[in-house]
């Protein structure tokens, strides 16, 4: 145990230094033996003055907030009035009526026992770094609940539930530290009194968005904010969408010898299916082996050129309600114009639960349709044989990611099981998996998130839990003379993937690549041109 | 001296309904969350094995699942019995954990053993001495070997926990006046009680005279020592302080499994939960961030279907 650990004390959030909490590489979590040499473990960069000058960024050794330091006094009480106000708010019926029980419940009921601390893939892979405990950021919202919500009184409710110090330090120290926090909330299923620290960690995020005007710029104004502006995150308008779906059918048509028309704004369509924008713009062969498939099988679907229609991106899940539910509704309108039986979302996790589980409580009226994942109309489509599928076409080591907003948080978890193992038939699992899953490390937005040096401690910190169980996974293969394909049917986690396999040098130096699932199915449809997969860095 | 303690422990249990009671109508009653479950769910039959849900199946909304209670039932039995999950995910804390809370249940069950022998003894039914039959002799000494050893096993589980959490590094950071002054209560509470059990197991019989006092409100059996005495006392109080603390989370865990962690049940058009929706989006909203700015007059419908300033 180190020195940090044994000597941490929660109250010292408070007490203005440099930098409250520090990683050592040295105590990062090992990785697997013989897997990947030292020399690939990149250098940590370390933040400039200039950075440290201009923002607050002393609660470790990165910064994602850019919160600008005060200039005078007055700034920094006006911060600490704001942050209170919001705590207020967090905790009023008809300000916060979204997420009020689960809060409060995890606010009065927590024991403090620390079972969930072993949950955590990030405390895990800091080697229990204090501040990155599940129970830390709650601890000190919870400190100040009882303190200036519940009043229990200056002596006694110090004593009774800890003190806490508000001042700008802790104050700016808690928004960054709410990002430090995947929200996959393996913490959550671990807690053996249903508490939940993911659920609070939002919460702090959404005090921050909602009153503060904090955020990061890639989760608000170049991403919801963007989206309900435009159409898309990705900035694509309409125009622009339809002709990257049309350069992509070209493509498609080209690759395979199918000639692939993507339906747009089919009226009266069995399935709407909404896409992350941001596959077409970085994996365009995603959305083109979608095409390729539901044109193959005989589906009735559309794609929606209305604005949002064509992005299934949901940030406000990450950070704000208001966003959320602005966005949301925004996609049921362009499912009800076309007056499709259900929507299906492609292969991103985050939009998933964004839409299905967490809009189920949102959505009234026609505006209800009914939504459904691509993962079931998928193996519906491989396990009837409307598809010539064979698997030797995929005869290379194959593992399957699972996002986790797609199983833990909706329990979608044998759909994409059943069709990898009819088309894979090299397909190892990670351990543990499924439900119990680890996050990639890009969760909750991270993967979109590469300022300052915030990458590094988005592969060396958050994703270093998952990177271990890939390469556990590909063990008996890590040779370079072996390709080896990470199936991630989520573009949050790909984004992920994508830089975190760059940084760690894993394609070059030992052929690992990731994908969704639908270009492994269009790779194993024998009526097409071989190879659709193509085998090299993207 | 009698009626006073009778009185304890009628505010005892006034106090332990009465907070019960408040507590669970104060979380009934907050609006209707977001869907925020996880999985695996147990009532979600076959599949929850694998953590799976009906979202698992095409156009599940077309098919009527019926909860699989028995599987929610065979997941809670052994969660409440032998914080199951705790013994999965923190052994070392199961260690201590379990005794102390399954220490706590037996003494519950003492108590309940010793109010139903003095509903039998009400109905004359003779539960010592000569005239008293085999089995009702056998519940006497249950009821003493249940109540010791739920007083052993929640002392020592107790002492373990306090050790723990004023030494462990991972909980000592954590560990606040309350964590040690429940702890102390109760292991106080138990310590005096075994010490009144074991230093006069015959006074079982005017323990039950007492409990039947409470239930005729005569009020009138004699405390037969001033150690027993202080035991009801201090027992009285502890049922009075648990469900005033954060222990409460006894029954409280219910809300969270029930109706967070295991909620899903779907807004069907038309529907209870649409109604509670369609309340829930008439409230004001107070945020003030600029691509809110609430003012209290308008709702959250009125924000979310607003117009973002382009
Ligand atoms: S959240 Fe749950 S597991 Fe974590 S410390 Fe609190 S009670 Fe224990
Ligand atoms: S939600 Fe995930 S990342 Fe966040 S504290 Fe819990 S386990 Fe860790």
């Amino acid at each position: 145990m180190s020195k940090q650990q044994t000597n941490f004390k929660l109250e010292s959030i408070s007490q203005p230094n440099r930098q409250w909490t520090h990683v050592e590489e040295t105590d990062l979590m090992p990785l697997p033996p013989n897997t990947l040499r030292p020399d690939e473990e990149p250098p940590w960069k370390q933040l400039t003055d200039a950075e440290r000058e201009k923002y607050e960024a002393s609660l470790d050794d990165t910064l994602i907030l850019d919160i600008p330091k005060p200039r005078t006094k007055e700034d920094e009480k006006e911060l600490i009035r704001k942050f209170l106000d919001g705590v207020t708010r967090l905790f009023n019926k008809a300000d916060n009526w979204p997420f009020l029980r689960p809060l409060v419940l995890t606010m009065e009921h927590c024991a403090n026992c620390q079972t969930c601390s072993a949950a955590c893939h990030i405390y895990e892979a800091s080697s229990g770094n204090p501040a990155y405990r599940p129970t830390c950021r709650s601890e000190i919202l919870r400190r100040i609940y009882y303190k200036y919500i519940k009043s229990d009184g200056a002596y006694f409710g110090r004593w009774r539930h800890g003190d806490i110090d508000l001042n700008w330090t802790t104050v700016a120290r808690l928004a960054e530290l709410s990002y430090r926090c995947n929200l996959c909330r393996r913490c959550a299923q671990a807690c053996p009194l249903g508490a939940d620290n993911g659920l609070v960690a939002r919460e702090i995020r959404k005090l921050f968005s909602q009153e503060l005007d904090i955020h990061t710029k890639e989760l608000h104004d170049n991403g919801s904010v963007l989206q309900l502006k435009v159409g898309s995150s990705t900035g694509m308008n309409a125009l622009v969408v339809k002709d990257n779906m049309e350069f992509i059918d070209e493509e498609m048509s080209e690759k395979t010898g199918m000639t692939i028309h993507t339906p747009w704004d089919k009226s009266g369509a069995d399935i709407l299916l909404i896409h992350n924008a941001g596959e077409i713009m970085a994996w365009p062969e995603n959305p083109g082996a979608f095409s390729v498939i539901f044109e193959a099988a005989g589906v009735s679907w559309t794609l929606s050129s209305d604005a949002l229609g064509y992005d299934s991106i949901n940030y406000g899940l990450f950070y704000d309600d208001f966003m959320l539910a602005r966005v949301v509704l925004k996609h049921a309108e362009a499912a009800k114009k076309l007056g499709v039986k259900k929507i299906v979302f492609g292969e991103c996790g985050h939009a998933h639960k964004a839409l299905t589980v967490i809009a189920d409580r949102i959505l009234t009226g026609d505006l209800n349709i009914p939504r459904e994942s691509a993962m079931t109309v998928l193996r519906d489509i491989v396990m009837s044989g409307r598809l010539k599928l064979d698997p030797t076409r995929n005869d290379f080591p194959v593992t399957l990611h699972d996002p986790c907003n797609m199983t833990r948080m909706m329990g979608i978890i044998a759909p994409q099981r059943e069709i990898i193992h009819t088309i894979c038939p090299r397909f190892r699992e990670m351990n543990p998996h499924g439900v119990n899953n680890y996050c990639c490390g890009g969760g909750s937005g991270f993967a979109i998130h590469s300022r300052h040096n915030f990458p590094d401690w988005r592969f060396k910190v958050a994703g270093r839990k998952k990177l271990s169980q890939i390469l556990e996974a590909f063990s008996d293969c890590l040779d370079p003379s072996v390709r080896k394909y990470i199936c991630a049917p989520c573009s949050n986690c790909k984004g992920q993937f994508r830089d975190m396999l760059d940084y760690y040098k894993l394609w070059e130096n030992h052929s690992i690549l990731y994908g969704g699932l639908v270009e492994l199915i269009v790779n194993a449809m024998t009526d097409i041109k071989p190879g659709f997969i193509e085998w090299e860095r993207h | 001296m009698s009626i006073i303690l009778h009185l304890v422990t009628y505010l005892a249990l006034l106090i332990f309904i009465i907070a019960i009671v408040v507590r669970y109508l104060r979380i009934r009653n907050y609006p209707l969350n977001l869907r925020w479950e996880i999985y695996p769910i147990p009532h979600e039959g076959k599949r929850s094995i694998h953590g799976g849900s009906k979202m698992e199946e095409s156009e599940y909304w077309t098919r009527n699942h019926k909860p699989d209670w028995i599987r929610e039932l065979m997941f809670m039995i052994p969660e409440m019995v032998f914080i199951k999950g705790l013994f999965d995910h923190n052994r070392k804390l199961w260690y201590r954990s379990f005794p102390f809370h399954f220490g706590l249940y037996m003494t519950a069950a003492f108590a309940c053993l010793l109010f139903v022998g003095s509903m039998l003894e009400l109905a004359g039914v003779m539960i010592t001495g000569p005239a008293a039959s085999g089995l009702a002799v056998v519940l006497n000494k249950i009821t003493g070997a249940v109540g010791t050893m739920g007083m052993v096993l929640t002392i020592i589980g107790g002492l373990g926990l306090l050790v723990m959490r004023l030494s462990d590094p991972d909980l000592k950071p954590y560990t606040n006046g309350s964590h040690v002054v429940n702890l102390l209560v109760i292991i106080a509470t138990m310590a005096l009680m075994f010490a009144a059990l074991v230093t006069a197991p015959s006074h079982l019989a005017p323990m039950r005279a007492y409990l039947s006092d409470l239930v005729t409100l005569s009020l009138k059996a004699p405390i037969p020592d001033p150690l027993t005495g202080i035991a009801v006392a201090a027992a009285s109080l502890l049922v009075a302080y648990i469900p005033l603390t954060h222990m409460s989370h006894f029954f409280v865990k219910w809300f969270t499994w029930h109706r967070i962690r295991w909620d899903d049940e779907p807004n069907v058009r038309g529907g209870r939960i649409e109604v509670m929706i369609q309340k829930a989006l008439t409230y004001p909203v107070n945020w003030r961030a600029n691509h809110i700015r609430g003012d209290g007059k308008k709702t959250w419908a009125d924000v979310a279907t607003g117009e973002i300033e382009k």
